[in-house]
């Protein structure tokens, strides 16, 4: 046993992580989620807001976080259209637009027929600069968004006329991946202007160890990585599908669907590194012995 | 001249950024410079597009080793600026029909939006998830318990593994969630950890980084650090 494991082909462990990935997904594994404190204080923000409160969405992922930033986004989105917040999406990343009609397709279009474009929710696009982009639109949004994504004059969609920069908003939910994102949106936006700007903020599982030094006065709630999306989901889904006694969109569940595969994969992980220590220990005695 | 402008533009730029962070009047002149920037970002992107066809023109040409992935990023590169510039597929907006060009880049249905949706939409999101199956491989191979950070390390891993995942509430859900013990379940010791010793390491570590980040500044501001101007040799 001890000559197979030392000398195994790095391809059955591919295969394995594979299986793992692949088997709870095809046998729709779904586990219960127990939400934290951060996610809760997530929800809380946004719950408390009136309706008709603005919001900005800041979406600053692409595709290749999609699997663990999309969940949350979809599940913003919802939570932000159930309550009849105002949503103001804008993006620092360039791919970020398609993200934003990609949610709003899969959320507002379908689900939220009602809703109009321009009074309800509107999509300011991408701007490229980073954080030059923050500093500018937290005191005058307007200097840099002339138009909106469709290139439609900002002062003709009738939500931008009570919005001169950030700090008209009730809230900032960040969707981040990396650079720019809630590091640069808590830098240049909430710390300069903490009376007047709030941010919560959804992040990648490597970016959360280094968002939790802002904790709780620059960022009072994070959601991290898809186990984050997936406790947030159960509380929006609690409070408006089933307390009246329906049962949640698929769709709705993205991130409770993910934690599957990341539950056996994380086992599969722990059961790699026990298996690796005990060659790497019996080798060792081994050496000593011989 | 060359570089005595570019030092210049520097140190007026900087100094105006902090003068408008701490003086209120002077709050204005913050955000024209912060707006230069955002302009000055986006020439960037032309700059780059150029610098890469640059580089691949000449490794195609060179036939250096693997040139054949630069004519992939060549053809990638000008089909999707061309579908982009070009609005190729793209109708005219509802409200201005008259207009061919007035619809948006990436509508659904252009030839913009194929390249994203079948291009690189499947390609990122496959690099990304290909991390898994390395970072399987590294577990396997060279996560050893070989000395004693190496072992605080590993049982890091395994609470903040099991805390992540319904596995971990599982194995503790015997302790009351009201019991003295209760901040001994994974899922808690997971926030725990998180809150505490990653918070208080990371904030060490910024503080250190934003100190060096301030004397560079400096340095840079006041002409002492000019690495950032280049040889000057070309």
């Amino acid at each position: 046993m001890y000559e197979f494991l030392k000398n195994l082909d790095r391809r059955w462990i591919f295969l394995m992580m594979l299986l793992a990935v692949a088997i709870p997904i095809l046998l729709e594994l779904k586990f219960p989620e127990k939400p934290t404190g951060l996610a809760q204080a997530v929800f809380d923000e946004i719950d408390k807001l009136p309706e008709g409160a603005p919001v900005l969405l800041a979406f600053d992922f692409d595709p290749a976080s999609e699997g663990e930033l999309g969940p949350m986004a979809t599940a913003f989105t919802f939570h932000c259209a159930t309550k009849k917040l105002k949503m103001y999406y804008m993006t620092l990343w360039p791919v970020g637009p398609r993200m934003i009609e990609d949610c709003i397709a899969k959320v507002i279009k379908p689900d939220f027929p009602d809703m109009k474009y321009g009074e309800d929710w509107v999509n300011l696009g991408y701007k490229s600069g980073y954080e030059g982009v923050i500093k500018v639109i937290v005191t005058d949004l307007k200097q840099l968004y002339t138009t909106d994504h469709f290139g439609a004059a900002i002062d003709s969609i009738p939500m931008m006329q009570n919005i001169q920069s950030v700090q008209d908003f009730d809230l900032v939910i960040n969707c981040s991946a990396g650079y720019a994102g809630t590091k640069e949106w808590v830098q240049y936006a909430s710390t300069p202007f903490p009376e007047q700007i709030r941010i919560v903020a959804g992040c990648t599982g490597v970016q959360s160890p280094l968002l939790y030094p802002y904790i709780p006065n620059q960022l009072p709630g994070l959601l991290g990585a898809i186990k984050g999306a997936a406790e947030y989901e159960k509380l929006v889904m609690d409070k408006y599908v089933r307390a009246f006694d329906r049962e949640p969109d698929p769709k709705y569940l993205e991130g409770i669907r993910r934690m599957g595969p990341q539950l056996v994969a994380h086992l599969l992980m722990i059961f790699f590194i026990i298996v690796g220590n005990w060659v790497y220990f019996t080798g060792k005695k081994r050496e000593a012995q011989s | 001249m060359k570089r005595t402008v570019p030092l210049i533009i520097t140190a007026l730029g900087g100094f105006v950024l902090i003068v408008a962070y701490f003086l209120p009047s002077t709050l204005t002149w913050g955000e024209n410079a912060a707006v230069w920037f955002d302009v000055l970002a986006a020439i960037a992107f032309i700059l780059g597009g150029g610098n890469l066809l640059k580089i691949h023109l000449k490794k195609t040409s060179d036939k250096v080793s693997g040139w054949g992935y630069s004519v992939i990023v060549l053809v990638a590169f000008i089909v999707t600026l061309t579908a982009g510039l070009l609005k190729i597929g793209v109708n005219p907006n509802e409200q201005f029909p008259n207009y061919p060009f007035s619809g948006v880049y990436d509508q659904v249905g252009s030839v913009f939006w194929w390249c994203y949706e079948y291009g690189f939409k499947p390609l990122t999101a496959s690099m990304f998830a290909m991390l898994a199956f390395y970072v399987a491989s590294a577990a396997f191979r060279a996560f050893r318990a070989k000395n004693f950070e190496a072992m605080l390390l590993l049982g890091t891993a395994f609470i903040i593994l099991l805390g992540r995942t319904f596995t971990g509430v599982l194995m503790t859900d015997f302790i009351p969630d009201d019991s003295f013990f209760a901040g001994l379940k994974f899922e808690n010791l997971t926030v725990y950890i998180m809150q505490v010793f990653n918070t208080a390491g990371n904030r060490a570590i910024m503080i250190g980084i934003a100190l060096g980040v301030a004397s560079t500044s400096l340095k840079v501001l006041l002409g002492v650090d000019r690495s950032y101007l280049g040889s000057g040799e070309d």
